[in-house]
């Protein structure tokens, strides 16, 4: 595993697993957007986000989520949620994410 | 365990709060904006938007956020009066894309609002004028928006629109204290030069004292500046200077020209000037406080025995003491029709020797200072040297004499100074 700006990030082979932050907000946010956007343009095709230290996900943090979504989208890249928590995962479905993502324990 | 609808309108509120929390104290215009978009795309996880500002002059949005719009997005957009008009007639609520064709904003956009899958388009109006605009794509839930999405966006975006606004009066309010500080510096310039005038025209009454007017000005600027004083307290005593002998354009030209020693009743008539000149001065408004005394009061002298009133010490204004002693110096230092003018040595000789008689000593104190400074190099200066001519600033001994008045000097002895200024 390797971090880069503070955001572990662990690749094997096409797979990227980027590590989201115990509060996903504006700042810590916008650095694993930009981590994410990084793996895609590097040429994953799956990129995993783990929520395994995210407690709370606020509306930044959605919009965050939704940027990493539509960029990937773009790119043909298959997106994975991983480790959400249970109220983490209900706000994913109630707002739609999970029409573009999959969940994954 | 909430349920989903309480989540939702959890997840939204909080939306709301933190949107009015971020454009009350966010000083950071770009941000605010930026971050109220993250919120209202992530209160209904809607795909893609932007928040644009409208420029009434320029008939003109310009987009201050964007997200998920690509980079083949206009970043600015013309908007027709029509269109505006009807904007402001519709009100600040959304309009359906699907609604909006009729808009020639919209013929003129179609293409790239489909294509970026925009559905709604929300005016940001406040107090009836059209401040800016928010565009949104879809939901991630692939949803059409509902009534109560919309009046989440509504109650969002009107707060957008309200940060948007006080940025915009405080652009105005920067503009127009620009403006005024221009203008302020415009009349200070006017009243400067007016003041020049005057110096010049009193001047001109006495063929010998050519300039004593500009010189006094000039070396009251001095004593203020070696006293630390304020640039506008400096300009003050300055103008003063200028105007202390305004009173003269009464007195007959024949009494101030005279070649010869003036008798007592010409002397009467002479003397009258100071009082003249606080009348002449009196009913206009200074910029500076105290400029009519100085006219009234330079020729009085610590020991009361000036005139017009005999004042004494603490009596007199201080502003009055920098002129009369700036006044002085000049008429030692310059030609008079029946006196030549007086060597450097002797001057700085006569100066510490009426300091506590005629003159404030803590301002003989600074105008020596400021002399010696110009001399020894220590300031880069040469105001001396150019009203005296550089040879006669530059006589042998002037320096050891003005180090040798400056140790005589009681530098300690500004009681007056600290009680009357």
């Amino acid at each position: 595993m390797n971090t880069n700006l503070d955001i572990p990030v662990r690749s094997e082979g096409e797979i990227a697993t980027v590590f989201a932050s115990d509060y996903l907000n504006k700042i810590s946010g916008e650095k694993i957007e930009r981590e994410c956007k990084r793996q895609i343009d590097a040429g994953c095709t799956t990129l995993v986000v783990n929520f395994k230290d995210t407690e709370i996900v606020n509306s930044i943090g959605v919009s965050i989520l939704l940027g990493v979504i539509d960029a990937a989208s773009n790119n043909g890249t298959e997106v994975i949620f991983s480790e959400v928590n249970e109220d983490t995962e209900q706000l994913f479905e109630m707002l739609g994410l999970t029409n573009h993502v999959k969940i994954q324990e | 365990m909430p349920t989903t609808q309480q989540q939702k309108l959890v997840h939204t509120f909080s939306a709301l709060a933190d949107i009015g929390q971020e454009v009350a104290h966010k000083n950071n215009f770009q941000e605010m904006i930026h971050t109220s978009l993250h919120l209202l795309l992530g209160s209904l996880a809607i795909m893609r938007g932007g928040v644009a500002r409208y420029s009434r002059f320029g008939h003109e949005l310009n987009f201050l956020a964007v997200r998920g719009l690509g980079d083949d997005f206009p970043l600015s957009a013309s908007l027709e009066m029509s269109d505006e008009r009807e904007f402001l007639n519709t009100g600040m609520s959304d309009i359906e894309i699907s609604q909006a064709k009729m808009l020639a904003f919209f013929q003129r956009y179609q293409r790239i609002l489909e294509r970026k899958n925009i559905e709604l388009i929300m005016p940001l109006i406040v107090r009836d004028e059209l401040v800016g605009m928010v565009f949104l794509g879809e939901k991630a839930s692939g949803e059409h928006f509902n009534s109560s999405d919309k009046a989440i966006i509504q109650a969002m975006a009107r707060h957008i629109g309200v940060g948007i606004h006080q940025r915009n009066l405080m652009a105005e309010l920067a503009r127009r204290a620009e403006e005024n500080r221009k203008l302020y510096e415009d009349m200070r310039m006017t009243y400067q030069d007016t003041v020049k005038a005057f110096a010049t025209a009193i001047d001109c009454k006495d063929k010998y004292t050519e300039g004593h007017s500009v010189r006094v000005g000039k070396y009251s600027e001095i004593i203020a500046q070696e006293l630390g004083w304020s640039d506008e307290e400096i300009e003050g005593v300055a103008v003063a200077g200028y105007l202390h002998d305004v009173g003269k354009l009464t007195v007959e030209r024949n009494i101030i020209n005279a070649p010869y020693r003036i008798n007592a009743k010409e002397s009467a008539e002479l003397n009258k000037h100071p009082a003249v000149g606080f009348e002449i001065l009196s009913p206009i408004h200074h910029p500076y406080t105290d400029v009519p005394l100085a006219a009234k009061y330079h020729h009085e002298r610590l020991d009361g025995r000036g005139y017009p009133d005999g004042l004494k010490d603490n009596e007199i204004p201080y502003i009055a003491k920098i002129v009369n002693l700036a006044d002085s110096f000049d008429a030692m230092t310059t030609d008079r029709p029946y006196k030549r003018r007086r060597p450097a040595n002797e001057v700085i000789e006569d100066l510490r020797r009426n300091a506590g008689k005629q003159f404030a000593p803590e301002l003989v104190t600074a105008f020596c200072n400021g002399m010696l400074k110009e001399l020894t190099g220590e300031s880069k200066n040469r105001q001396f040297r150019r009203l005296l001519g550089r040879e006669y600033m530059e006589a042998e001994g002037i320096v050891p004499l003005l180090k040798q008045a400056l140790n005589g000097m009681d530098a300690t002895s500004s009681l007056t100074f600290v009680a009357s200024h």
